[in-house]
């Protein structure tokens, strides 16, 4: 294996950096570009591997697993609550319709059998995720009823995909004859013992998660070692698997469930940014491991029934996206960005048609022959998507339309870094007027208890560029710092400008050497903790002193004003400042010229509008 | 001086029928005025009277409004004690006025709180008496820059009362400003006493013109 790792790594490794950047240039995605990759070092193409696809394979299909835990941590209960009428309705009408057309074909058509026709229909009716939610993404149409619905439909599927998983085995007419000694607990028990094994692992996984995995998480995220919870993170993931293994279950299904067990803790957001480059490099070795094991030859002989099924899939697959998307009552144009958006046969019928050949349902020349219709389905998403927005629409929908949000953004304006004492504050003024905050904050103490208390607060580095996204730095409009540490709000305001240009930034600062600081990265919006209350202290004593509380009420937001005005003014200076306040003494230094200008402008008592003495002496002048 | 804390009320301590006076002190800076510091002193001891220092209570302008209707709800007369600026008041009285005369409290429909009640500015102007006439060199009367406040006070169905001004404050000696303040307080303690008529304090263009 060592002496074969350095040279397979090397050559997927750079048909990957290679092809997937040319393919993203030409609009194809991604996934495409994996597979084109996988296509040019195959057997059929440059030969580089062999037969060891089918083992890289295997191993590339815990990409799959790791995907199933991030889809499960995405489905928040109450965000999937809100969307069940669309999952359910406009999930449950493609899948089933799709199927039982797929399925009629198959066995009046193609002469398959039953099983195989409805192994097959499933496999089919699948959508590319990672294809869709990318175009969609990059189309900014997440918030329009076509986006809200594919998601929809597609997180269905990604759902159904793990009882599809479990039931093919039902399916099978060949029984692997090792099977007992393989398949884990499950096998060779009578059926009642079977179902209470099932439903145990599940309860299990459950408990774990809530009682175990979260406590677990929480001990190592106070170490603060980044890497530690990047491990314990695919150790989570890997542990689910092997269990589930071990039972005889489906690791998918297990990762599925931890995933959705673990979707209303505090760590949602930094498991999903740690675990995502894993799941993009195993998916993409996935994805190259298919496109190896493609027959060029075997579809060069039967290419006209090949464009044909191509041709039939893609038709049928849209008239029935068509079909639901009327049922729900979508307007033309969303409709048909909807439809055309998801006719492909997508990536989990790779994952479907790989199980589907080691239950031995299906032929190697059938599976291959759709395996590569898949390939290709997926390669004309782009084509199909270009004629429907250069054809389609302009002639069909009503442009205007499709700016139009059917559905209620879910994202927050404000993003709030850092809720302790002074976050808090912050977000309370901000609830208390209606405005919720997406909160970040990276001790996970605080989180956990502010989340007894009913806020919703998530863990994690709010430096970091994957959770900023996360978080929805992009659609939001204002990211508040009330992190007090000067080198994070600089890091925070560098990356702010370069990734998130969209955002206002609202910064705390310490004092006046970090306010200094942020003003020479030009932050507009500096709060420091030592002015307004030292100020209002201030003021409140002149008034226990006897003054009047107007006089020196004023007299104090004077006082802030000069006081912003007079650092502006150093700031333009840029006298070495920065070596100044290196220097030991600069503090000293500083009260002393801040103290010196104070005398030279009387900072309180001079406005004579209301006092009739000043009046008086220019009267009577 | 007076604070916030120094607000008294005293309800019905003299005879059952003696009038509750709220005055209402809007001087953005009090401190610096001699005449007004004299006036307040002179009756900040009345029992039955409440002197209630607004720029004192509100230096941020948020006025408390339920305070407010409260402290109005426990009063029979008010007075909205000033000085004229820009022939008009200082602008925390008129946040005041914004803010607690309510619609469906103080006018409108339901709001008929203050109904009955008597109002009147005292006012302090830099300019003479003679100055605020039709050939002077403010070219109108005092009372009619007051027509605002008449109308916000016939609005809230009060009985509104020619105003008590202290004028040509400039060149006033000592013994001026405390005879002006003795009026003063001889004034509300007749506006007290129930022995003064509405209709016979209305005969008057300025309640200092009237013989107590």
């Amino acid at each position: 294996m060592s002496n074969h790792f350095l040279p397979s790594a090397l050559i997927y490794l750079s048909a990957a950096v290679l092809c997937v950047p040319i393919a993203k240039r030409l609009g194809l995605g991604s996934v495409l570009g994996y597979l084109l990759a996988g296509m040019l070092i195959g057997p059929f193409v440059l030969g580089f591997i062999g037969q060891e696809g089918e083992d890289i394979l295997h191993f590339a299909e815990f990409g799959v697993v790791i995907m199933l835990f991030l889809i499960g941590l995405e489905l928040e209960p109450k965000a999937f609550w809100r969307m069940r009428k669309q999952i359910a309705g406009l999930g449950s009408w493609q899948m089933g319709l799709s199927s039982a057309a797929f399925f009629t074909i198959g066995l009046f058509l193609l002469d398959f059998s039953w099983q195989q026709s409805l192994a097959l229909s499933l496999a089919l009716s699948m959508s590319s995720t990672a294809l869709v939610l990318q175009n969609i993404k990059e189309q900014g149409r997440m918030n329009t009823q076509a986006g809200q619905s594919s998601f929809a439909v597609l997180l269905f599927q990604d759902i159904a995909v793990i009882p599809i998983l479990a039931f093919l085995p039902l399916l099978a007419t060949f029984q692997p004859e090792t099977s007992s000694a393989e398949q884990g607990l499950l096998a060779g028990n009578v059926a009642w013992l079977q179902t209470l094994i099932v439903l145990g692992s599940i309860a299990f996984v459950i408990a774990a998660g809530r009682y175990v995995a979260v406590p677990l998480l929480r001990v190592i995220a106070n170490t603060r070692i980044r890497e530690l919870f990047v491990a314990a993170a695919l150790l989570l993931v890997v542990a689910v698997a092997v269990l589930m293994q071990a039972v005889g279950l489906s690791a998918a299904l297990g990762a599925f469930l931890a995933g959705v067990v673990l979707a209303n803790s505090e760590f949602k957001h930094e498991l999903e940014s740690d675990l995502d480059p894993f799941k993009g490099l195993l998916l993409g070795l996935f994805f190259m491991a298919v496109g190896a094991s493609i027959n060029f030859g075997l579809i060069a002989r039967e290419w006209q029934q090949v464009v044909l099924l191509v041709l039939g899939i893609m038709l049928l697959k849209g008239v029935v996206l068509w079909i639901s998307g009327k049922q729900f009552k979508f307007n033309t144009d969303q409709n048909l960005i909807f439809s055309f958006g998801l006719m492909q046969v997508g990536e989990f019928a790779f994952v479907l048609l790989a199980f589907i050949g080691q239950l031995q349902i299906l032929s190697g020349e059938d599976l291959q022959i759709f395996t590569a219709i898949t390939a290709i389905t997926m390669t004309l998403t782009p084509l199909f998507g270009l004629i429907n927005e250069k054809l389609l629409l302009p002639r069909l929908g009503t442009p205007e339309s499709v700016r139009e949000a059917d559905v209620e953004a879910e994202h927050n304006d404000v993003i709030l870094a850092g809720f302790g004492h002074y976050g808090s504050t912050v977000g309370r003024l901000l609830r208390a007027n209606g405005i919720h905050c997406t909160i970040l904050d990276y001790d996970a103490d605080q989180v956990d208890l502010l989340r007894k208390m009913g806020f919703k607060v998530y863990y994690g580095d709010a430096t970091r560029t994957d959770l900023l996204a996360l978080a929805g730095a992009a659609e939001a409009r204002i990211f508040i710092s009330a992190i007090p540490q000067v080198a994070t709000n600089l890091l925070l305001a560098e990356t702010l400008k370069k990734h998130f240009p969209n955002l206002q930034f609202f910064a705390r600062t310490r004092n006046r050497f970090d306010a200094f600081e942020l003003m020479e990265e030009e932050v507009p919006h500096l709060y420091r903790e030592t002015l307004d209350t030292s100020v209002r202290m201030g003021v409140d004593v002149l008034v226990a002193l006897g003054q009047r509380a107007y006089t020196a009420y004023r007299s104090g937001q004077d006082f802030i004003r000069y006081d912003e005005a007079s650092m502006q003014k150093l700031v333009d200076k840029k006298s070495d400042l920065s070596n100044y306040i290196q220097n030991v003494r600069a503090e000293i230094d500083w009260q002393e010229a801040l103290l010196k200008a104070d005398k030279e402008r009387s900072l309180s008592g001079d406005d004579h509008s209301w006092d009739s003495e000043a009046i008086k002496r220019n009267i009577l002048k | 001086m007076i604070h916030s804390s120094q607000l008294f009320t005293f309800e019905n301590q003299l005879t059952h029928m003696a009038k509750r006076i709220l005055l209402l002190l809007a001087h953005p800076k009090f401190e610096k005025s001699r005449v007004n510091k004299a006036l307040i002193a002179a009756v900040a001891d009345l029992p039955g009277l409440t002197v209630h220092d607004l720029y004192e209570a509100y230096p941020d302008f948020n006025v408390d409004v339920a305070r407010e209707q409260a402290l109005l709800l426990a009063h029979d007369v008010v007075i909205w004690h000033h000085p004229i600026y820009w022939y008009s008041c200082p602008p925390l009285l008129k946040q005041w006025i914004d803010l607690v005369l309510t619609i469906g409290w103080a006018y409108g429909k339901g709001g008929d709180q203050l109904s009955g009640k008597w109002l009147f500015n005292a006012v302090t102007s830099g300019g003479s008496r003679e100055v605020y006439q039709p050939d002077g060199r403010n070219r109108y009367t005092l009372n009619q820059f007051l027509a605002p406040f008449e109308q916000t006070a016939w609005l809230c169905q009060m009985t509104y009362l020619p105003p008590f001004a202290i004028q040509g404050t400039h060149g006033l000696s000592d013994e001026a400003i405390t005879a002006s303040a003795q009026q003063y307080k001889q004034l509300l303690q007749h506006l007290q006493s129930n022995k003064a008529s509405s209709e016979s304090l209305q005969t008057a263009v300025y309640l200092n013109d009237l013989k107590l």
